[in-house]
């Protein structure tokens, strides 16, 4: 199969997931208990006006099939409406919010990435040995914090104990210098459990590539040992990092919601969890949408750029 | 293969850290190819014993040779018997109050207001300290495990009774059913795990059973997934093409066959998972969306520790949180034993520790 064909076939297949997708985040107005007006206008009692508006205004009397065309076609010009309870637009807090989590999500990555590669190769070429060992127990301890437990921890430590840090963000734009400080501890906050999984994987598959009949030969030929292992080992065991990219998002993700309440650091995790506090519906269904289909998209553009890289994946 | 060990053992070539690969015994011809000179020496001398006993026997050896993993199993047995035993458990029903377990561990009544000061700091007669309210943390940490692990536990088993059947559906009967089957979990699996289950919280409400609900629906996944894939592989198989030839029956080979060889993967996820869930349900409980604000979850404990830190209580933080942090690495700690000590196809020239964490990481990956 050819990369252009393969790409094809793949981004078909995610189109049923995002229909789904959308129909179960559609699905929220109708399946929380009360009635869908009271739902819409945020359980704030409304004058029959102002419920007959809202009944024109989504539809509310047509089959539900309509309903949920309507929604769609709003949502793919990214109209999400208004919030009953703020009043503000959906879509605009939306804009506002998602680049921080961004910032942080991709912060915490980076930070992932540059403690969990060198781990797995020091664990992996120590294999067996004390380092091995005390990287495996690290990793289970990484895996086993609870990630909002471990920033409150932080938070005390560096931020009420110490007073290097303010426990709040600062009133300042995202790139300035203080708010990068500030990012310091949610990054490692965020960062740790991810971490952690990229240190077992790599562990694990760079283990298992050292015995290969290839690294027998490398070193035969009398390759540096440096030669071997970063650029024919570490090579190939990198695929198997890539392969759980998608699931190390959605870990992101899920550690994002929690670590921004610690933080109090505004992006979507915090909008969620603010909206269902508030029962605000039409904000819970647009951010549950955004984030659903930011994964999935992200794990289409991890299939490509994985079968990009390593063509036997195609035939799979 | 058997020129291997020589090779790696050459001057020059000296493969540093795989001496742990000279315990494999390749001449081990049971259906379990891993296991040590002693224990073959055993199962000579009890001869006899069927082959599926011994097999458990043999999965049973490995895991108790593996430290770390007993040393998980500890912790987990000993934080079930303090949650249990920590205050009398009581059921009414119709109107009789039936006393299940009259011990309590705890010295206080971990919901009763001002046993002691408020926020107190650790003390003789506080270990943990007190918190806002004036309740003892050292008994609302040791009743709180009741949360915990009767979530952890009954989202696993719930979800692993909605997965496996789906997924062995899904996996034997194909065609249409496999399709509608996956295409749902597919799904599902769009939707991060703690943002799906904080979805439908928001759609159930609060509460205990909700909670267990919400963990249920996002847990089933991974293992129909996983079942499915362990069935396709194994139908493939060719002991299955002759069972099948000796003109055994589908539900011969399913039992017999399929399921005996599927269940480890899903043993190790399950257990696994069981930390996932119990952290995931900590996640909820710290967020707000768990239980009630009062009850003595080790989440919902933690929800108002942001604040009180602030003002610098840090008890009220850390001893529900080491509770949690101790329990989720003793269940990876006895997942990571299970994995290896059920893991039978390891691939030749694979050393034992090789393959921790690898197993289950080609579940996540196949969870993707």
């Amino acid at each position: 199969m050819s990369l252009g064909t393969y790409a094809l076939r793949r981004t078909l297949l995610a189109v049923p997931v995002l229909v789904g997708v959308s129909a179960i985040t559609f699905s929220f107005v109708h399946l929380v208990p009360g009635d869908a007006i009271d739902v819409l206008a945020g359980f704030q009692g409304v004058d029959p006006e102002a419920r007959d508006a809202l009944r024109e205004e989504y539809g509310l009397d047509d089959p539900i099939w309509r309903q949920y065309l309507a929604w769609v076609t709003d949502v793919l010009a990214l109209e999400f409406g208004e919030s009953p309870i703020t009043g503000r637009d959906v879509g605009a807090t939306i804009a506002e919010r998602l680049p921080r989590t961004l910032a942080l999500g991709v912060a915490a990555w980076l930070l992932s990435l540059a403690i969990g590669i060198p781990a797995g190769i020091v664990a992996a070429l120590n294999h067996g040995r004390p380092a091995d060992e005390l990287t495996r127990l690290g990793a289970l301890a990484g895996i086993a914090t609870p990630n909002f437990w471990l920033g409150l921890v932080l938070l005390f430590i560096f931020g009420v104990h110490l007073g290097w840090v303010r426990v709040t963000p600062p009133d300042a734009g995202l790139a300035s210098l203080e708010m990068l400080w500030f990012m310091v501890l949610p990054t490692i906050t965020l960062g740790t459990a991810s971490a952690a999984l990229i240190t077992r994987l790599l562990r694990a598959s760079m283990a298992r590539e050292l015995q290969k009949a290839y690294v027998r030969t490398a070193r035969a030929k009398g390759l540096r040992e440096r030669t071997v292992v970063l650029k024919h080992v570490l090579r190939n065991s990198l695929t198997a990092v890539v392969t759980v990219a998608g699931l190390q998002l959605a870990i992101l993700v899920d550690g994002a919601v929690v670590v921004e309440q610690v933080f109090a650091w505004p992006g979507m995790g915090q909008l969620v969890v603010d909206a269902v506090d508030q029962r605000d519906v039409p904000l819970i269904q647009a951010s549950v949408l955004v984030i659903a289909v930011a994964v999935v998209l992200a794990n289409l553009l991890v299939d490509l750029v994985y079968a990009a890289l390593d063509p036997r994946v195609r035939y799979r | 293969m058997t020129d291997r060990e020589p090779t790696a053992r050459r001057g020059r070539l000296r493969v540093e850290g795989f001496e742990s690969s000279t315990e494999r015994s390749l001449e081990d011809d049971t259906a379990w190819p891993r296991s040590v000179e002693r224990d073959r020496e055993q199962s000579r001398t009890e001869g006899s014993v069927g082959r599926s006993r011994s097999r458990w026997r043999d999965i049973w050896r490995r895991f108790r040779s593996d430290r770390t993993a007993l040393l998980g199993a500890a912790i987990v047995a000993i934080l079930t018997v303090l949650a249990v035993f920590a205050w009398p458990l009581e059921v009414t029903t119709l109107g009789y109050r039936i006393t299940l377990q009259p011990f309590a561990l705890a010295p206080y009544d971990p919901g009763e207001l001002y046993v002691g000061p408020t926020n107190a700091g650790p003390s003789l007669a506080h270990p943990f300290g007190t918190d806002w309210a004036g309740r003892d943390q050292f008994s609302r940490v040791l009743a709180g495990g009741r949360y915990s692990l009767s979530i952890g536990a009954l989202a696993v088993a719930l979800a692993l009774c909605v997965g496996v059947p789906l997924g062995a559906i899904a996996g034997y009967v194909g065609g249409w059913v496999d399709e509608a089957i996956m295409r749902v979990v597919d799904i599902l699996f769009a939707f991060p795990f703690l943002v799906l289950a904080i979805a439908i919280v928001a759609v159930l409400g609060q509460g205990y059973w909700n909670v267990v609900a919400a963990l249920v629906i996002t847990g089933w996944l991974s293992y129909a997934r996983l079942i499915r894939g362990e069935i396709l592989s194994v139908r493939e198989a060719e002991y299955v093409t002759a069972a099948k030839a000796l003109g055994a029956s589908d539900r011969r080979i399913v039992a017999r066959h399929v399921v005996p060889n599927a269940v480890a993967p899903v043993i190790v996820q399950a257990t696994l998972n069981v930390g996932t869930v119990v952290l995931a349900a900590a996640a909820l409980g710290f967020l707000g969306l768990g239980l009630s604000p009062d009850s003595a979850e080790w989440g919902t404990m933690l929800a108002d520790g942001r604040s009180s830190l602030l003002q610098g209580h840090w008890h009220i933080t850390v001893f529900p949180g080491l509770a949690l942090f101790a329990f989720v690495l003793a269940i990876n700690l006895v997942g990571d034993g299970l994995n290896d000590a059920l893991e039978p196809r390891l691939e030749d020239g694979e050393s034992r520790t090789a393959h921790r964490g690898s197993r289950t990481h080609d579940v996540e990956r196949r969870d993707r």
